[in-house]
């Protein structure tokens, strides 16, 4: 039989359906390529084997018996750790949530379920979601599984890792700021941030309420477009979700096609801060979708340069008010305070942030109470807001003149570990092109555009497109990925190295 | 560009460690020395949001319109008791158990 783990999701489904494999077999291949690579990938904080192998049970049966299933029933997939999970335990990546197992389900693990997808376990990520390269986790980094050295994006490094490195065919994130797509470039993976609002944020650990949003993480275009409908769609326990249905996803990648598409290219989003290997692949897809027959033409986007800071501000702001419910009160860790005797809630609660939040964690909620102060708020927050009026005027503005906008997803490869660990702000401009998505609310996708050639590490193109209309990424997507695998002979990650299971 | 000339003032550490105070985070004081420069440099770096932030522009907190929402007003389950307390550092008879609130002397 096939490599199991080396199978799309979409092809997964084709066997699973025709009897030709069964969920069982399928989940136990993926649990034991963990079990061989995970020690040195470390994409995984939790793997929960008994409960994946008791949903794939289920769904054998139940196709057994004749019942009729959803598509992706009985295809594992793997949790981001920011998403609360009935009984399996939830951390964001913080010691302040060591060992915290949620008395419910999020919206999207919630549909998972009722899909019958099963639950391989939780992934790796930058401590609540803070930062681009999941060295920030306090259970130590991921590793890029295209060179064990370098880190695979953040914040939701373990998702792209995990699906990077065959050890599951799925897998959900959430991007604040490009922290699906980011990952997605850096790893030769694909990564989507729907529509804000279009993915349900119940039971998510919030970290930017007016920015967050969980999507999905995978090898190919269609595999991310069947994902996107099992997790998307209106839900009333959010009361900023969509009530609207989505776009057909799954038929925009069947019926690809950009015949007469206009497609802009951000003015902004490239130059002198991008690596020229970055550029060169990007262009390459520019020249590919023009040869498809899009019109391609050059969009300026001049307040997107000042995304970066607005984000800077906006984020921590609302982190700053999100994180104040770690008090150590209701759950989490609570510290006991050396030489004081009853020592007060306030006292513990300051005690056990100082011990429970990392390095990343603390300056965001400082720089955000700052900028909330009174004296500081009209100088800082709201000009940040006044920015973000003035990138959706950018937007507007550029969506009447094309149809969608196209960039590199992230300004460089996967960086050495440590290499902007203490410059913040070097850190921060790693999700300079995918921010003013998030700021608008509008979807994004990360899809392979190559590898660079000075050092052999994999790009990202981005493509956006207005709120509402995510169809479009899944058109542009399938385009780009169909032209790039025939060029190279093969899906990108073909051309990962081969790791070594561990003994 | 905004008519006053403001200035960012620069984050001083005994304001990063009076703002630590406001998010109840004991800050060390090695930790104040490593943290406060960089605050000090992010700070520089988002200032210039000011450039472009004239009075005429419209402050947007959220991507789409917000509106109220509202569900019907009936009786659903919630959780038990006993699952709501299930992660509390401490429990006592089925409640949150948290340190003193006051002074002792209050």
């Amino acid at each position: 039989m096939a490599n199991l783990t080396r199978l799309t999701a979409a092809e997964l489904s084709k066997r699973l359906g025709a009897g030709e494999v069964s969920s069982t077999e399928v989940t136990e291949a993926h649990l034991e390529r963990i079990g061989a690579v995970d020690p040195a990938v470390h994409a995984f904080l939790h793997v929960d084997a008994d409960g994946a192998m008791a949903t794939a049970r289920r769904v054998d049966d139940r196709r057994v018996a004749g019942e009729t299933l959803p598509p992706l029933a009985g295809v594992p997939v793997a949790v981001k750790d920011v998403m609360a999970t009935r009984g399996i335990p939830t951390t964001c990546g913080s010691a302040i949530l060591a060992g915290w197992v949620p008395p419910y389900d999020a919206t999207v693990v919630a549909r998972l379920r009722a899909a019958g997808l099963p639950i391989l376990g939780k992934t790796n990520m930058d401590e609540f979601a803070m930062g681009s390269s999941t060295e920030h986790s306090a259970y130590g980094p991921t590793h890029n599984p295209w060179d064990l050295g370098r880190i695979p994006g953040g914040s939701g490094g373990g998702s792209a890792a995990a699906v990077a490195a065959y050890e599951a065919p799925l897998a959900v994130g959430t991007d604040t700021g490009g922290s699906i797509r980011q990952p997605g470039a850096v790893t030769g993976t694909v990564g989507v941030k729907p529509t804000y609002g279009g993915v349900s944020r119940y039971g998510l650990v919030a970290l930017a309420s007016s920015l967050d949003q969980a999507g999905p993480v995978t090898r190919t275009v269609l595999d991310a477009a069947m994902l996107h409908e099992v997790i998307g769609g209106y839900d009333p326990m959010d009361s900023t979700s969509l009530d609207a249905p989505l776009p057909p996803l799954v038929e925009a990648v069947r019926d690809a096609d950009v015949t007469g598409l206009r497609v802009g290219v951000v003015r902004e989003l490239g130059g002198d801060g991008y690596q020229a290997g970055v550029r060169a692949r990007f262009d390459e897809v520019v020249a590919l979708l023009s040869d498809a027959g899009a019109t391609v033409v050059e969009v300026s986007c001049p307040h997107f340069d000042y995304a970066f800071a607005a984000y800077y501000l906006i984020l921590p702001s609302e982190a700053s008010s999100n994180l104040a419910r770690f008090d150590a009160m209701r759950y989490g860790m609570r510290v006991g305070l050396d030489g004081v005797a009853d020592p007060s809630a306030e006292q513990v609660m300051a005690a056990t942030r100082e011990a429970g939040f990392g390095d990343e964690v603390k300056r965001r909620i400082i720089l955000g109470t700052y900028a909330l102060s009174s004296g500081y708020y009209d100088a800082y927050y709201g000009s940040a807001q006044k920015v973000r009026t003035l990138i959706q005027r950018d937007f507007a503005a550029a969506f009447e003149q094309v149809d969608v906008l196209v960039s590199p997803t992230a300004p460089t490869t996967a960086f050495r570990f440590g290499q902007k660990l203490d410059d913040p702000v070097a850190m921060y401009l790693s999700d300079v092109a995918t921010i003013p998505a998030n700021l608008a609310g509008v979807p994004g996708i990360s899809v392979p555009s190559g590898l660079a050639e000075e050092d052999g590490l994999p790009t990202g193109v981005q493509v956006l497109a207005p709120a509402q209309a995510d169809d479009r990424l899944y058109r542009v997507g399938a385009v780009v990925e169909a032209m790039l695998v025939e060029r190279w002979g093969g899906p990108l990650l073909d051309r990962a190295p081969q790791l070594e299971p561990s003994a | 560009m905004p008519a006053d000339h403001w200035d960012a003032p620069a984050l001083t550490r005994d304001q990063v460690a009076y703002l630590a105070g406001l998010a109840r985070i004991d800050l060390t004081p090695a930790e104040l020395d490593h943290l406060a420069p960089q605050l000090a440099v992010i700070l520089d770096a988002v200032a210039r949001v000011r450039e472009v932030a004239g009075e005429d522009v419209p402050l947007t907190s959220h991507p789409l319109p917000l509106r109220n929402v509202f569900r019907a007003d009936e009786v659903r389950p919630c959780l038990p008791a006993d699952e709501a307390l299930a992660g509390a550092p401490a429990v006592e008879q089925q409640r949150f158990s948290v340190p003193r609130i006051l002074g002792e002397e209050a």
